[in-house]
């Protein structure tokens, strides 16, 4: 600490100045919070943290997904469809046997666990085959995923019109698949109102660590990075390029099918445009969080920062009773400055 | 047999008829340093990318510990152990050094990565070559010679019997140079070959045992360093035909055109108080070691780096150059040194690469582009320049190197220059092609251009320039007349602000 305070106390001008460069995202964040903190003190409150650690929960799981991509100097254009591929595949399987527009009318009821399964088995399918085109054809992600999406738009409305309900929002969940969004695993009161730990943060906090552990401790994870960061060096060190690029799908794939499973349970139903344009909040995310595009660079605590970011924002500008519209601008410019500000960082002056 | 840990025999290469190696040879014994000597073009790299199996050759044949071999690509010759570090090199500048070290073959306890065992084999390895480094810094943390070290620590831990280093030192300060031979003595101690390619003297001789000399692709000889001097060195390499390789000077430098004074620029890397005349129909050379300032200094003169301080004088009249587009307004032209990154366009064809510079003049009444006459130029500078080529519709990437190079200096006389700043202009150029690039300079300067011209190759400065301008360490070191110098008179001006310099920059 004394060291800490000893460099703070010498150093010079330009060195304060990349300092403030290099955290400058954090603190213009702050800068937020505090400021809604002031409007409205209530903001400081047990409730209201519940609430954005919940709000964040699905949305954390998406973002670790399209991290890795990223990481590849990659983006995930269809993670929405992805979401919505998941989403009608699990509450389609989950419905209450007293539901009247039942999807599939004659389904008994099924193992609360199993139609994740079927979600993401239908999500790895095709999150696959993108990685397969990106490395085998050496197609920009951005366009192989443009693509995939039109396709899963597609694939969603055929499987939606099969149901026997007709085309209606898949509602009436299973209320064991209902109590996974909205349970919570210890209860006390707190403020007049009940608090807890909810399911949905339990669920997010063990993805994102079995995520840390897959990407730091793995031979996978190394070989994800030393992709990301140079695909040529990788290859003549006999990393196998590839397979590495489609694991990395994969694995996204997975995490898509999980986070629809979750979002169709909280919203508590879905249709055809259930997770349309979650592609932007988890690529702003990311981004925010420092994962970099221009790839090799990016950290689980950064997805993480990124996505309670957001969430704070978006939740505290509400709070105060700002209107949804001025929310849009702050957020589209805390995306730009976020990235203009990380390529700052390698900057070089001529 | 056994003689020789490795051993190329009969080499020969041709690309599209031309015979870029010719029957050559090496033969590297275990436990030496093998320098590998010749001109640019003079195919030393074909040869090296030749028993890394990048180019497959057509007729010669490969030993490694009297088994005959074959590489099919550079992992191949890696994992047989043969590697070479590259001048630009590979790394995943992101990660730690043991990750970068190990990569591809991560040791593992049961699921996981073993970090453990990994970075205790990185501090093994590094304390066997003497690297004082921590195997967890980032590589992105690390200087040039300290990202080479590990590259050649890399190399070792593939157990390397030979190990190619390909200009090491073009990036390094004196002191780097000390650590790197260290290393290498290590590894020659430990029975490993290693071929040095290189154009510095002075480090031949410090660290070599044998030198083998290629010229123009023809082998011309292996010697043991004790019976080699710089002076036999350079004969070998240029050959007795020096007097042919330049077209005669005809141009006469007039008045002075230009005026430089106390250049000095805003950022690293620095160039400090330079001043200096350029006549009217000079060719004006810039000499000086790789990180001398030379083409800092030219890319100042261009307004492509930020001026601290400086003025410069046109005919006495001091003009502004602080952009590129101003530069070009006051009829400045700079031909770039890595013609692949900052010239070409290389999808697009020849017309377009010829007009982009001057796209503006070719707008007719309402602003739309002039087809023909951007045709025609283009037509008149494949004459003119005698550019090969079936015509001004091709992608200039299919063109060899030296046409590139005429289409790019056509590119920048369609711009109607007076003052010419060339970088480096037959680098990577054959060397029947060179001739034509120095008729092409000197005639230029014959016409009234003047011309700087920074190259690395000291027999064109002294074939083509009136005058050499010697860059140190971002100072001129001095400007002497070219017919009454001498490479030795160079070389000391080049080394003047060396020898305080690398303390007062750590």
């Amino acid at each position: 600490m004394a060291k800490f305070a000893h460099k703070l106390r010498t150093m010079t001008g330009r060195q304060w100045m990349d300092l403030l460069v290099q955290n400058a995202i954090y603190l213009v964040i702050l800068a937020i919070i505090l400021t809604i903190i002031i409007l409205d003190p209530r903001f400081l409150s047990l409730r209201v943290l519940e609430n954005i650690l919940t709000q964040s929960s699905v949305r954390l799981i998406l973002a670790l997904g399209v991290a890795g991509i990223i990481i590849l100097q990659g983006t995930d254009l269809s993670l929405g469809r992805m979401v919505g591929l998941a989403a009608v595949i699990s509450a389609s399987l989950l419905q209450r046997q007293d539901y009247a527009g039942r999807f599939y009318p004659n389904l008994e009821t099924v193992p609360v666990l199993l139609p994740m399964l079927a979600a993401i088995f239908g999500t790895v399918l095709f999150s696959a085959i993108s990685g397969w085109v990106v490395a085998q054809f050496k197609i920009h992600p951005f366009l192989a995923t443009l693509g995939m999406m039109t396709v899963l738009y597609g694939v969603i409305q055929i499987y939606f019109d099969m149901g026997a309900g007709g085309a209606q929002p898949i509602g009436g969940h299973d209320r064991f698949y209902t109590a996974i969004s909205t349970g919570r695993l210890v209860e006390f009161s707190a403020g007049g109102t009940r608090v807890g730990i909810p399911y949905l943060v339990l669920i997010a906090a063990t993805v994102s660590l079995v995520i840390w552990v897959i990407w730091n401790k793995t031979v996978f994870g190394k070989n994800m990075y030393a992709v990301g960061g140079n695909p040529d060096a990788a290859k003549v060190s006999g990393v196998n390029v590839m397979g590495t690029t489609i694991m990395v799908y994969v694995m996204a794939g997975i995490l898509y099918g999980i986070g629809g499973y979750l979002e169709a349970a909280r919203i508590g139903s879905a249709n055809p445009s259930t997770g349309f344009g979650y592609e932007l909040d988890a690529i702003a995310a990311c981004v925010v969080g420092g994962i970099s595009f221009s790839g090799g660079i990016g950290k689980v605590s950064g997805a993480i920062a990124g996505v309670l970011m957001f969430t704070i924002i978006s939740y505290g500008m509400t709070f105060v009773g700002l209107e949804q519209y001025y929310q849009y601008i702050i957020k589209g410019v805390i995306i730009v400055v976020a990235v203009a500000l990380d390529t700052k960082k390698y900057l070089r002056r001529v | 047999m056994h003689d020789y840990l490795l051993g190329i025999e009969s080499l020969s290469k041709s690309f599209s008829g031309i015979k870029v190696l010719d029957n050559v040879h090496l033969q590297v014994r275990s436990g030496t340093v093998h320098s590998l000597m010749g001109e640019n073009g003079a195919g030393k790299s074909t040869m090296m990318k030749c028993l890394f199996g990048i180019y497959r050759q057509d007729s010669g044949r490969f030993f490694l510990e009297g088994e005959e071999f074959n590489f099919i690509d550079p992992k191949h010759a890696l994992e047989n152990g043969v590697s070479m570090v590259h001048q630009e090199l590979n790394q995943v500048t992101q990660r730690t050094i043991s990750d970068n070290i190990w990569l591809g073959r991560y040791p593992r306890k049961g699921f996981f990565v073993d970090e453990k065992a990994m970075y205790r084999a990185s501090r093994e390895l590094f304390a066997r070559l003497g690297i004082h480094l921590d195997p967890n810094l980032k590589l992105d943390a690390l200087s040039v010679s300290q990202r080479q070290m590990v590259e050649i620590a890399k190399a070792v831990s593939y157990e390397a019997k030979i190990i190619v280093l390909d200009e090491p030192t073009s990036s390094l300060t004196d002191n780097e140079v000390r650590m790197l031979f260290d290393i290498i003595r290590v590894l020659r101690s430990h029975g490993v070959g290693i071929i040095y390619i290189s154009h510095k003297m002075d480090e031949i001789f410090e660290v070599s045992d044998e030198v083998t000399v290629l010229r123009d692709g023809q082998y011309i000889g292996t010697e043991a360093i004790e019976n080699l001097d710089m002076e036999r060195i350079v004969n070998m390499m240029v050959g007795r035909d020096l007097g042919h390789r330049f077209p005669p000077r005809t141009n006469v430098p007039g008045e002075i055109h230009m005026k430089v004074s106390k250049i000095t620029t805003k950022y690293s890397p620095i160039i400090r108080d330079v001043s200096f005349e350029l006549r009217r129909g000079e060719i004006l050379g810039i000499s000086g070691l790789v990180g001398a300032g030379r083409t800092e200094l030219v890319e100042s003169l261009f307004g492509a780096r930020t001026l601290e301080s400086g003025e410069i004088y046109i005919d006495g009249r001091k003009i502004n150059n602080s952009t590129a587009q101003k530069s070009i307004g006051n009829r400045f032209a700079l031909l770039t040194e890595e013609r692949r990154s900052t010239g070409l366009y290389p999808v697009a064809d020849i017309t377009f690469n010829s007009t982009i510079a001057n796209v503006k003049s070719y707008r007719g009444a309402i602003g739309l582009l002039d087809d023909k006459s951007m045709t025609r130029d283009t037509e008149t500078q494949i004459d003119n320049m005698r550019i090969k080529t079936p015509s001004y519709k091709e992608q200039i990437r299919d063109l060899s190197g030296g046409n590139q190079q005429k289409v790019i200096i056509g590119r920048w006389l369609l711009t109607d220059p007076d003052i010419l700043l060339l970088d480096e202009p037959t680098r990577g150029i054959d060397v029947g092609a060179k001739f034509e690039i120095y008729q092409l300079i000197i005639n230029l300067a014959r016409e009234g251009k003047s011309v700087i011209m920074v190259s690395s190759e000291m027999p064109e400065l002294i074939g083509i320039t009136n005058r050499i301008m010697v860059m140190s360490n971002g100072r001129m070191a001095g400007i002497v007349e070219t017919e009454k110098t001498n490479q030795t008179e160079i070389f000391n001006l080049a080394m003047k602000y060396l020898i305080n310099s690398t303390e007062a920059e750590i």
